[in-house]
């Protein structure tokens, strides 16, 4: 596994000692709060609706054993024993008191994590598909690439103060778990006609106030241009992005105002420029990187074992839902579910950390990874182990059989936590689990992601859910829109408004006439939501959305 | 036409804790809002949260939330505010552990 070079850990450990003088002259009064806040957002501190929140990032979701041990120390002394992972592959301790805030830097900087551009307007955390380096459907692991670019962006001088943040991610796959196409920058790594590998480079995707998808600037780079070639695209947005209205900030916008064509002559100019000024050794840091990222010496082991448990109805349906091909035909990818109806999406306690990280050390060669869906990932663990691994999860209530259904809702923190809110979303998304627990329906429904953000900032990813909600004060009431048909795969699509918004009491059971009327709709037990969505479009699901509320009014 | 000034108190965050406080009518903070002075008069309110924002070292944040007076205690009237008053509906975490 990768671990941070010394210059790494000088840096984080500089920032680390200048935060706690900040803080303590904060406390005594010598730092008054406007001068304050830009210095703790810059260590990814946020002042919430409770309490102080702070981001950790952990890049391209990777952990390994000691660094999720060090989140559970963390969060059982300094906040209330538990973290929340979030769509971002960060966690966020919601109880934090200012005053253990460098303590709690510390001991992140103890295992290589921090919290430095967390928050404010420059190159955010890089992600990459949760699956990465493990799943057969790769072309390469992406996370070498992930972290080149984690260290070129982190406090790169030119890059601190853009015209809004700037959040990259990237894939090795054709199919998109990374959500790619809703990022500022996204990257494909992809293998043309002579069969080089090299990157699709994708710009200008965004959720939020004004929702767009990615666009293709360049459709093949040579791997060794990376760095340059993402230089100039940022560069130009720094000098092009609009700097008088926060709305009209983010990168989607000077794609959109000016068009990926003119944005496309901008970068290659700029690229001319730059290329030269790399010299070529960040390709020889990518190899040492590639190195470190190289798979690890897996096991051979007689895999009679998994197909025993086949016989267990419990190990089969988590078997069916949880689990996902691996490049090793006799290991498995482990994706956790922290979805378990009624729980908070993306919660996990203290226990289940250090419980998680113990299974990735013994069974799983010491790798655990974050999704932006909100779950915990084993990536490598071996056919034979997962019988001991499927006990091991259900003793600890973390054997929840449902990935991709739709109790897998992905929720931001919304109202409960988040200063910007406009509603909740955690109680809605627990509301909806719990419902169709209920109804025992939720393995006859099948894939179908619901996705709910509290406020149009979309960190719920809303905008690309099957089923969106997003989370409104109306009037002073929480209201919920529902947005449908979205997808935010290799088929990125925006989902559409289907009309009026919904009160917290109304938004299940409109919910529930929506699914009932897909299994109504649906050519078969095999069309999904979505693909039932494709094929009828909205007009069915809107008329079962509001029929009951129509007939009601008259 | 000037709007009718509807009632209201003065809210922040405390410094070291975080949490949500209100301004007591012996500019004290309180960590509950039935402790608040509910302001009435606009040009009083001005000067409360003038007030207010110039205890640095303590609080962050100070703005005049709607409330009502309730059986003469002060009460959220927003949602909003209704949650800092309580804390997150997930768990019994925040204020709500205290009442
Ligand atoms: S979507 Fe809005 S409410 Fe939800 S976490 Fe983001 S900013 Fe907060």
């Amino acid at each position: 596994m990768y671990r941070y070079t010394e210059f790494d850990d000088a840096f984080v450990r500089t920032r680390a000692a200048q935060f706690r003088q900040q803080v303590a002259r904060r406390i005594d009064g010598s730092l008054s709060e406007d001068e304050f806040r830009p210095l703790r957002l810059m260590n990814g501190l946020y002042l919430q609706l409770h309490a102080y929140m702070l981001r950790v990032a952990i890049p391209y979701g990777t952990l390994n054993s000691a660094q999720m041990r060090q989140l559970a120390m963390i969060a059982e002394r300094w906040d209330k024993g538990y973290g929340h992972f979030t769509t971002r592959q960060n966690i966020q301790f919601n109880w934090p008191a200012l005053k253990d805030v460098p303590d709690i830097i510390d001991a992140l900087a103890d295992v290589g994590m921090h919290s430095i551009q967390t928050s404010g307007n420059t190159i955010r955390n890089v992600t990459a598909d949760h699956f990465a380096g493990a799943t057969a459907d790769e072309i390469a692991d992406p996370r070498p690439v992930a972290e080149l670019l984690r260290q070129w962006s982190t406090d790169h001088p030119e890059f601190q103060f853009l015209p809004r943040k700037f959040k990259i991610a990237v894939t090795g796959a054709e199919a998109d778990r990374a959500v790619i196409r809703s990022h500022d920058i996204g990257i494909q790594i992809v293998r043309n006609d002579a069969g080089e590998t090299g990157y699709r480079m994708i710009v200008g995707g965004g959720l939020g106030r004004t929702p767009m998808v990615g666009k293709v600037i360049r459709d093949f780079l040579p791997a060794a241009d990376l760095l340059p070639y993402a230089e100039a695209i940022v560069s130009v947005y720094n000098q092009l992005g609009r700097r008088d209205n926060k709305f009209k900030a983010r990168v989607k916008i000077t794609v959109h105002e000016h068009g990926i064509d003119a944005i496309r002559a901008r970068v290659e100019d700029r690229f001319a420029q730059v290329r030269s000024q790399f010299s070529g050794v960040d390709q020889h840091l990518l190899r040492d990187i590639e190195a470190a990222f190289a798979p690890p010496a897996w096991k051979t082991a007689d895999t009679a074992p998994f197909d025993a448990a086949q016989a267990d109805p419990l190990f089969r349906s988590w078997a069916d839902t949880n689990l996902s091909p691996h490049r090793n035909p006799d290991y498995a990818i482990v994706s956790v579910s922290l979805k378990k109806p009624g729980a908070t999406p993306g919660d996990a306690t203290a226990a289940q950390m250090r419980l998680l990280a113990d299974l990735a050390e013994t069974l799983g060669h010491d790798e655990l990874r974050i999704s932006h869906e909100q779950n915990v990932i084993l990536p490598h663990v071996h056919k034979s182990d997962l019988p001991a691994l499927h006990a091991a999860l259900r003793a600890a209530d973390l054997a929840t059989a449902n990935i991709g259904l739709i109790s897998d809702i992905i929720a931001c923190p919304g109202m409960d936590y988040c200063a910007l809110a406009t509603a909740r979303s955690i109680p809605i998304a627990q509301k909806i689990a719990t419902r169709f627990d209920d109804l025992k329906l939720e393995h006859e429904i099948g894939a179908l992601k619901i996705k709910i953000s509290g406020c149009i900032n979309a960190c719920g990813h809303h905008h690309v859910g099957h089923i969106g909600i997003l989370g409104l004060d109306r009037a002073g009431v929480e209201n919920y829109q529902i947005t449908l048909g979205g997808d935010g795969t290799e088929t990125t699509v925006i989902g559409e408004r289907a009309g009026p918004g919904f009160s917290a009491d109304q938004i299940v059971p409109a919910i529930e006439r929506l699914i009932h009327a897909y299994l109504d709709l649906r050519a078969g037990p095999v069309e999904t939501f979505l693909q039932t969505y494709r094929r009828l479009g909205l007009s069915p699901f809107k008329a079962a959305l509001y029929l009951e509320v129509r007939a009601n009014a008259a | 036409m000037s709007r009718q000034f509807t009632p209201k108190v003065i809210t922040a965050n405390a410094l070291l804790e975080g949490d949500a406080i209100w301004l007591t009518a012996e500019d004290t903070w309180s960590r509950d809002i039935a402790d608040a002075e509910l302001i009435d008069d606009e040009a009083h309110a001005q000067l409360r949260l003038l007030f207010a924002q110039s205890q640095k070292d303590r609080v962050v944040g100070a703005y005049l939330a709607e409330a009502r007076a309730d059986g003469g205690i002060p009460q959220p009237v927003h949602f909003r505010e209704r949650f800092r008053t309580r804390g997150p509906s997930n768990y019994r975490h925040g204020k709500q552990l205290a009442s």
